[in-house]
């Protein structure tokens, strides 16, 4: 038992050395979860309102296949990213595999059903009478758009940080895409499974102690969020 | 006020994104990539060359540590520019099926076979061959990566001259499908018997710092010799494989100044690797 306590004791000398390993390895998942929510976000939000706002025939199946996706096994994602961003694959050009870009390519896929469906149910949920109001007030496109975003903004945000929380705690993917290289696309799960393989723990359990306090983090805002909806 | 709003939100999407795709643009030096296996990188060698290369040649390197067979299949996709293995008769399919080229000697380490300090199957000493038969008799469990490794191969080579078969459903054979490390790690939660290469082991008690875990059982055998070689992937199959800096890779490793380096290297004040770029491949 005593490894367990060692590798705690050790594990907050180096949080608190900022051992550099352990910063780069938590910079690299920072940088990554950035690109992604970015991309998430930038694919996720507008089609979730198109998904929510509007009528049209083969709403249902859509809705249906977004949230056949939101269960998508990370590895399977991995898997088909993997084919595709292969130099022998059709995007084998662009250099993708085995960088923090390709993973997150595959961060994306798994992010964004998530801000779509989360979306897509927030803006059904707003006042039918705000489209109206907002038509009679001249609002259109882009404008319109942005204005039931805003309104049904704590559920958006909500749907934004649930992806957050899926792809930071990801390993699936994050190993096939980026293979775990150091100083470059380890980050903070893919080095965890590579410490507890190892038999080396302190590693392990410091990274583990971040995510665990990024998982709070986010936890807390969450409910902050909740209640503010709520109220 | 809502406007104001609505530009603030738009405002820190574009901040998100500058910051997403800023961080993309970093000037680098020239990167070459290696699939390896995990005997290097477990035991810590690259992390000691990598620097080493970066100075001498400006070259930064990176790598994935995979089994031999996943790292020649890295190989033949062109996912990577070298490969660093250790299965000669894999690496010879590699080279005639023209997936590699300039293959050259780098370095040979040995097999040994751990185990349980009481070994349990009474097999200490006994040819290498003899002593896995005998486990497998005994029906003790028999811990195999089975991942298509160097180690994997050897592994079966020396199942087959010893006369076993029919192991790959018995009980007593335990497939983790994982690198050495973490077989190491399971063969001692299973007090199981394991073929290793000796520099993994090493680092293993090295990590273990004095804890009571595997041992090694048999060591020494002619059969148990590992060698490892260096392949450029080929650039007649893969244009865009980065062939000339892994020419010069190969160049380096292959120099005396880093063959010494690689002698020089140590783990718990032992030698792990010994160097052989002097010897031409014979093939």
């Amino acid at each position: 038992m005593d490894f367990i306590a060692d590798g705690f004791i050790q594990a907050f000398k180096m949080l608190f050395a900022m051992d550099e390993e352990t910063m780069n390895i938590l910079l690299t998942t920072l940088r990554l979860t950035g690109v992604s929510m970015a991309g998430i976000l930038l694919v996720g939000l507008p089609l979730g309102f198109l998904l929510g706002y509007f009528d049209f025939p083969g709403k249902r199946v859509i809705r249906t296949v977004v949230d056949t996706l939101l269960a998508l096994p990370t590895v399977v994602i991995g898997l088909l990213v993997y084919a595709f961003i292969s130099r022998r694959g059709p995007l084998g050009e662009w250099d993708l595999l085995f960088s923090v870009s390709g993973m997150a390519i595959g961060q994306v896929i798994l992010g964004t059903p998530i801000v779509i469906a989360y979306t897509a149910t927030a803006i059904e949920g707003l006042d039918s009478r705000l489209r109206l109001t907002l038509m009679t007030l001249g609002a259109s496109g882009a404008k319109l758009a942005l204005t039931s975003l805003w309104e049904a903004r704590y559920l958006v945000l909500v749907a934004a940080l649930t992806a957050f929380g899926r792809i930071i705690g990801e390993v699936g993917s994050a190993m096939m895409l980026g293979g775990n290289i150091k100083w470059h696309t380890r980050t903070i799960t893919t080095a965890i499974t590579l410490e507890t393989g190892k038999g080396d723990f302190a590693l392990g359990i410091a990274l583990g102690v971040i995510l665990i306090l990024i998982s709070l983090l986010l936890n807390i805002s969450l409910s902050f969020l909740r209640r503010r909806t709520q109220n | 006020m809502r406007i104001n709003k609505k530009s603030s939100i738009i405002a820190l999407m574009l901040v998100v994104c500058m910051l997403a795709f800023g961080s993309l643009a970093t000037a680098k030096a020239p990167v070459l990539r290696m699939a390896t296996t995990t005997s290097t990188d477990n035991t810590g060698l690259l992390d000691y060359l990598a620097p080493i290369l970066l100075k001498d040649t400006g070259i930064e390197i990176q790598w994935v540590s995979v089994g031999t067979g996943k790292a020649l299949e890295y190989g033949r996709n062109g996912d990577v520019d070298v490969v660093l293995t250790h299965d000669p008769a894999a690496e010879d399919k590699f080279m005639a099926d023209g997936a590699g080229a300039n293959r050259r000697n780098v370095m040979y380490n040995d097999f040994v076979l751990v185990g349980p300090a009481n070994d349990p199957a009474g097999v200490k000493g006994m040819p290498v061959t003899k002593a896995m038969a005998t486990i497998a008799a005994k029906g003790q469990p028999l811990v195999s990566r089975a991942d298509k490794s160097g180690t994997h191969s050897a592994e079966l080579a020396l199942l087959k001259k010893g006369g076993v078969k029919d192991f790959d459903k018995a009980k007593w054979y335990v497939q983790t499908g994982q690198g050495m490390l973490k077989t190491l790690n399971i063969a001692e939660e299973r007090k199981g018997y394991a073929l290793t290469d000796r520099g993994t082991f090493i680092k293993y008690q090295d990590t273990l710092k004095g804890k009571p875990g595997l041992v090694i059982i048999c060591e020494g055998d002619a059969d148990l010799l590992n060698r490892y070689s260096v392949m450029a992937v080929s650039p007649l199959k893969h244009a865009n494989a980065k062939y000339d800096l892994a020419l010069k890779y190969i160049d380096w490793i292959t120099s005396s100044k880093v063959q010494k380096d690689i002698a020089n290297f140590k783990v718990s004040g032992k030698q792990l690797f010994f160097p052989t770029a002097e010897i031409r491949s014979g093939h």
